[in-house]
């Protein structure tokens, strides 16, 4: 074979393969926003593949009369308050694991992921008995709680990836020029660390507004969007509901965390401790 | 400006004794070079009199103040980092600036004083830019201009030229030794660059292991070294070390050695009368010898000779340093201007009697 037919045979390869793995990942997002949005008659019309009509109806339905709205509104508190406590608990921790040697510090970092272990569905029941003596069980406070279980060993492990990307140098810097460690902490390696922490954030919404399991058992009244939409789904309210109201819901669930990744896209690469100069 | 005095600074890391039992005196604006290989516990000294770090055992004093336990907040001293720890999300002006600003100056005498220390690290162009769009020259000076604005007490740096090129090094060491002069700081500057110790210290202070080996001005730790580390860790190219030993003669001291018995003036013989038939480190600057019939020492009143075969010759362009094989010892003589001695040539080395060292093999402490 000559040089040039190898080198485009490699391109068609490198793109085939490209274009494979971004259709995996496109294409069931475009099919449930349009059928989502799709009419009765074009989506059980069997020679239609492009709806021609479409229609906001599942859309509202799903929202305003089965309680998704709720859900959305639900699902913002539980995933702040979750990012609140989760930093209030973890920064100190990540922060420590960066910048401090300590005997154990290994074990702890191990034992720190090693709690993800635990599949939640075993921790479930033993959670809800605790949650229901302690009156938590069917509040937002609650499922914010066990989220926070869930994000924290990543807040700690992302923060003190962050702060050890921060130069102590900076630090000594500032405590040299005046400052005490506390306050060269808040006016030097936080500001520094923002972008990191604000990645962190998202991740921690993100994980927050996705969670089913734990927000299904944990609620009855007071459901988070993935939860509410479960039981509406799976047909709590007199059987499962029909496709194309499966697909708006899948649209409702998507867009505000595929919005905030949007937006999030561009911190992300520092959350890993990649860069950060 | 003030006097710094270390009694008895001993620092351990677990079990790892970073620097012991140290006993220094900075005077009042002196500009002292802590100079040593990396490791030997400088940098440790220097964090300790900033306060970033707290002496095990022994105390520090500013003047009359003991300031061993005080935060370095408290000291009111200014350091410039080893990466120059220019913070990258201020300006330039609110890095300088920061310090005037956390001591609460007033908001024209800040603007004065930036514009001041600016102008003085010429980089009044740069103050509303971000350190990112600097070079590391530039931040260099933002971080001087930074150590220098609030007028400290103590000037602290901690090898501040290692990070630039060479030439921008040679250009900065000598803004910084005239800085320090014009502001008469009491400064403490801490380096591994044995030039930079030469070229910028009142006085140097050779550390290694943790230990302050010697403490003086340049000329005399360059001429007198105290010890053989001393002696062959300062100057370039090294100081020749030759095994030899003392033997006495009828017609006076010897030091012989492979390849060489050099004759030494019998005012040696009270110097080294405890060493007679010992085997000694004989230490001779490349530079305290030459080459006989190629150029003359000068200003030398006594001088011995040895013989030799030529090895290697280095042209540096305005120096020429020639190895000599002298026995099994390989000596290195620097000439100045270019020499072309041919390789293989027998020749004789002249060596100058006033400069050559003597140390003890055990102690390694300097006997001449």
């Amino acid at each position: 074979m000559k040089d040039e037919t190898v080198y485009t045979l490699k391109k068609i390869g490198f793109y085939t393969v490209i274009f494979t793995a971004v259709a995996w990942i496109l294409i069931p997002i475009i099919v449930s926003f349009l059928y989502g949005f799709t009419s009765k008659a074009d989506y059980y019309d069997p020679h239609m593949v492009i709806p021609h009509h479409y229609t906001t109806e599942y859309v509202r339905v799903i929202l305003f009369t089965l309680g998704a709205w709720d859900g959305i509104k639900n699902s913002t508190i539980v995933a702040t308050l979750t990012i609140i406590i989760s930093f209030i608990l973890g920064i100190p921790a990540g922060y420590s694991i960066a910048k401090f040697v300590f005997p154990g510090k290994d074990t702890i970092k191990l034992s720190i992921i090693a709690l993800r272990m635990f599949p939640i569905p075993v921790m479930a029941i033993p959670l809800i008995i605790l949650y229901i003596r302690l009156h938590l069980a069917d509040t937002l406070l609650g499922v914010a709680l066990a989220h926070t279980a869930m994000a924290l060993p990543f807040v700690v492990l992302i923060t003190s990836s962050i702060f050890s990307g921060v130069s102590k140098e900076y630090e000594e810097a500032a405590m040299v020029f005046g400052l005490t460690r506390l306050g060269s902490f808040l006016k030097i390696t936080l500001p520094l660390a923002l972008p990191g922490l604000a990645a962190a954030a998202m991740f921690t919404f993100v994980m927050s507004w996705n969670e089913v399991f734990v927000a299904s058992v944990l609620t009855l009244t007071h459901r988070t969007l993935p939860a509410q939409i479960l039981s509406i789904m799976a047909g709590s309210s007199g059987g499962a509901a029909p496709d194309y109201y499966k697909f708006a819901a899948a649209f409702i669930m998507t867009l505000p965390a595929m919005l905030f990744i949007f937006f999030a896209r561009k911190y992300l690469v520092t959350m890993w401790g990649i860069t950060l100069k | 400006m003030v006097e710094v005095k270390l009694e008895n600074v001993t620092k351990r890391f677990g079990n790892f004794e970073a620097v012991k039992g140290l006993n220094l005196n900075v005077k009042n604006g002196e500009f002292l070079v802590l100079l040593g290989p990396s490791g030997c516990g400088k940098t440790t000294t220097l964090r300790m009199i900033s306060g970033l770090e707290t002496p095990t055992e022994g105390k520090i004093y500013f003047g009359e103040r003991d300031v061993t336990y005080l935060p370095p907040k408290d000291r009111n001293i200014s350091m410039v980092f080893q990466s120059y720890a220019v913070w990258p999300h201020m300006t330039v002006y609110e890095n300088i600036a920061f310090p005037l600003r956390v001591k609460k100056y007033p908001k024209d005498e800040i603007e004065k004083r930036v514009r001041w220390a600016a102008e003085l690290l010429q980089i009044e162009g740069l103050l509303d830019r971000y350190p990112g769009q600097l070079s590391g020259g530039q931040r260099q000076r933002v971080a001087v201009a930074r150590a220098i604005v609030v007028e400290p007490d103590v000037l602290l740096m901690d090898e501040p030229l290692s990070n630039l090129d060479a030439k921008l090094r040679v250009m900065m060491r000598a803004e910084l030794k005239k800085l320090q002069t014009k502001l008469k700081v009491t400064t403490i500057y801490v380096t591994h660059d044995q030039v930079e110790a030469m070229t910028m210290g009142d006085q140097i202070a050779v550390m290694n292991q943790g230990r302050l080996l010697q403490v003086g001005p340049p000329t005399e730790v360059y001429l007198k070294p105290n010890s053989l580390f001393v002696a062959t860790f300062i100057g370039a190219p090294e100081m020749n070390i030759v095994d030899a030993t003392v033997v006495e003669k009828e017609d006076g001291p010897y030091l012989e050695g492979s390849g060489f018995s050099l004759k030494l003036p019998e005012d040696f013989k009270g110097l080294l009368k405890d060493y007679m038939g010992k085997e000694v480190y004989l230490g001779i600057r490349p530079e305290h010898m030459t080459v006989k019939g190629v150029s003359t020492l000068e200003h030398v009143s006594k001088s011995a000779e040895m013989e030799g075969v030529v090895d290697f010759v280095e042209a540096l362009g305005t120096d020429t340093i020639i190895h000599v094989k002298v026995g099994d010892n390989l000596i290195k003589v620097k000439l100045p201007g270019h020499i072309p001695l041919p390789v293989g040539d027998k020749i004789k080395i002249e060596v100058d009697l006033d400069n050559i060292h003597v140390f003890d093999k055990k102690t390694e402490k300097a006997v001449i």
